[in-house]
């Protein structure tokens, strides 16, 4: 489908089939995010040769993240967790294959990295020998994402919690949790957050990421699981193979109003909020990304 | 067959050398084309009418020659595509100024793009063997649509460096940070700093290629199709 216009009311665009899943590894779940899809599905790939190498964002200081070629299945995990921030993964599509060496690269990105990377796969003009060597991108479901230092406000002035303090940060039940390393934990409302927003994601209209082989957040799912669109044919063999050989646990996804119901609902809330932010744009005749 | 025409003008061969680096793939366009010109790689002395003509290098305004090769590349070439940074927007060749003459008379070095009417340009120093290919396929299969950012490009009067990124994006409030022109910039000229895209003047080259690879500033349709894999 067309991301930025036209059958925008289609939510999720086109997948094969959606399921619920976790990791099995409880050395992923203890780090993980939500059901550790990405760290899994990396770890599975790097393990089994699929994958020799994946992009992910690590953690730095300060909860700042950074993007990183990760080689071995510790290091996946010692990324694993989603950082409220930007990190500019796609920056080390170049550096995976020149400096790393990679000829099978898996990339973890934000919708909107997804589309770069699919934009760069179609128009190498600055890719030289490098678009077949990505083998599988793995998408995340976005609302926006927060600039660092609207991230850092949120956690240290509305939150009340030092950044080097942070152990996790989440978003569910309509608020922005922050987790301690002394066992704290805070929240505030999702509204409050909204003016930290980085306003380049209110032209983007890709909640689930409609591009990537697989595509996986928490919406949607119960706690401590993922939902997981599988959309093309290679993002479908390997979460088969995970789950015939033991790495992912699956159960049907709930299709009532708190599993695809509540997923739709947010796909579509983007869809239309931020199609709306493109008109008015356009109204005042500043541009908006070209899709001829 | 289709008739194809190679006219290098102040370039580098930087950009065939890209188009031969396509190994294997370069043979099968060699055989679904003619290649009817090309000084490097065919003993052709004079340009023939061809179908395609496609020039690599910027046009010396203070070289005569230069400049009756541009105006003949219009006239025999029914697609003219400016192929390399130098050709379609300027590239290296924008700094060319005093001191730097290769003669002491020749110092203004302009795109092919502003001298004539490109039908097609094509950014990038070089562009990847792989984009080439794809543009030659598809000039060859008259898939406008793939060629459409190329096509506009060819009458852009952007300045085609890093500074695009900062007016035509970051000003824009459209940048996202992805990172996607650090990784394609080809002098490493760019450095992801909070997210966004820090350019070095002294390293860009006015290539192009990170504004071209930018998802925002233009998105062509083709991209935002889930290939059947």
């Amino acid at each position: 489908m067309d991301i930025n216009r036209g059958d925008y009311m289609d939510p999720f665009g086109k997948y094969n089939s959606i399921i619920s899943a976790r990791a099995t590894d409880k050395r992923i779940l203890k780090k993980s995010q939500d059901g550790g899809i990405v760290s899994a599905v990396f770890i599975y790939g790097l393990e089994n040769g699929l994958l020799d190498g994946v992009i992910v964002a690590d953690k730095g200081e300060k909860f700042k993240p950074v993007p990183k070629v990760a080689t071995t299945p510790e290091e996946v995990i010692e990324a694993a967790g989603t950082k409220y921030t930007v990190c500019p993964n796609i920056s080390l599509l170049k550096s995976a294959v020149r400096e790393y060496g990679c000829d099978r690269i898996g990339v973890v990105g934000t919708p909107c990295q997804i589309i770069s990377t699919k934009k760069a796969i179609k128009y190498p003009v600055g890719f030289r020998h490098l678009t077949d060597k990505i083998a599988l991108t793995v998408g995340i479901f976005c609302m926006e994402n927060f600039p660092y230092n609207g991230m850092k406000t949120v956690v240290e002035e509305l939150c009340g919690i030092r950044l080097e303090d942070v152990v996790k940060v989440d978003i569910g039940k309509g608020k922005f949790w922050v987790y301690t390393k002394w066992g704290e934990t805070k929240s505030v409302k999702l509204k409050e957050t909204h003016p930290y927003e980085q306003i380049a994601c209110h032209v983007c209209t890709d909640y689930t990421a409609e591009l990537a082989d697989i595509s996986t957040g928490s919406v949607g799912s119960p706690d401590g699981w993922s939902s997981v669109f599988l959309r093309t044919k290679k993002g479908e063999e390997i979460i088969n193979k995970m789950v015939d050989e033991g790495y992912l646990e699956t159960k049907p996804i709930d299709e009532g109003k708190f599993g695809l119901g509540i997923l739709k609902k947010l796909a579509l809330t983007k869809k239309e909020k931020n199609l709306k932010e493109i008109e008015y744009r356009k109204e005042l005749g500043l541009p908006v990304p070209i899709i001829e | 067959m289709v008739t194809v025409a190679y006219v290098q003008l102040s370039g580098c061969c930087g950009c065939l050398i890209s188009l031969s680096d396509t190994y294997e793939k370069l043979i099968d366009i060699l055989n679904s084309i003619d290649l009817v010109y090309c000084q490097t790689l065919a003993d052709a002395r004079e340009i023939p009418n061809a179908d395609i003509i496609m020039v690599e290098g910027a046009v010396c305004l203070d070289d005569h020659h230069a400049m009756e090769v541009a105006k003949e590349v219009r006239e025999k070439g029914k697609i003219l595509v400016a192929l390399g940074a130098c050709s379609a927007i300027g590239g290296i060749t924008r700094f060319c100024k005093g001191g730097q003459m290769p003669k002491p008379v020749q110092g203004s070095f302009s795109a092919l793009s502003e001298v004539v009417k490109c039908d097609l340009a094509v950014p990038g120093c070089p562009p990847s063997p792989e984009l080439i290919v794809n543009v030659i396929i598809a000039v060859l299969n008259g898939d406008m649509e793939y060629l459409s950012p190329f096509a506009k490009y060819a009458e852009s009067t952007s300045t085609s460096c890093g500074c695009d990124l900062i007016t035509n994006v970051i000003n824009k409030s459209l940048c996202m940070g992805c990172g996607v022109c650090t990784s394609s910039c080809p002098t490493r000229a760019i450095e992801m700093i909070e997210g966004r895209p820090l350019v070095s003047s002294e390293l860009c080259i006015k290539c192009g290629v990170c504004s071209f690879q930018c998802p925002r500033i233009e998105l062509p349709k083709g991209v935002c199709q889930l290939d059947e894999e």
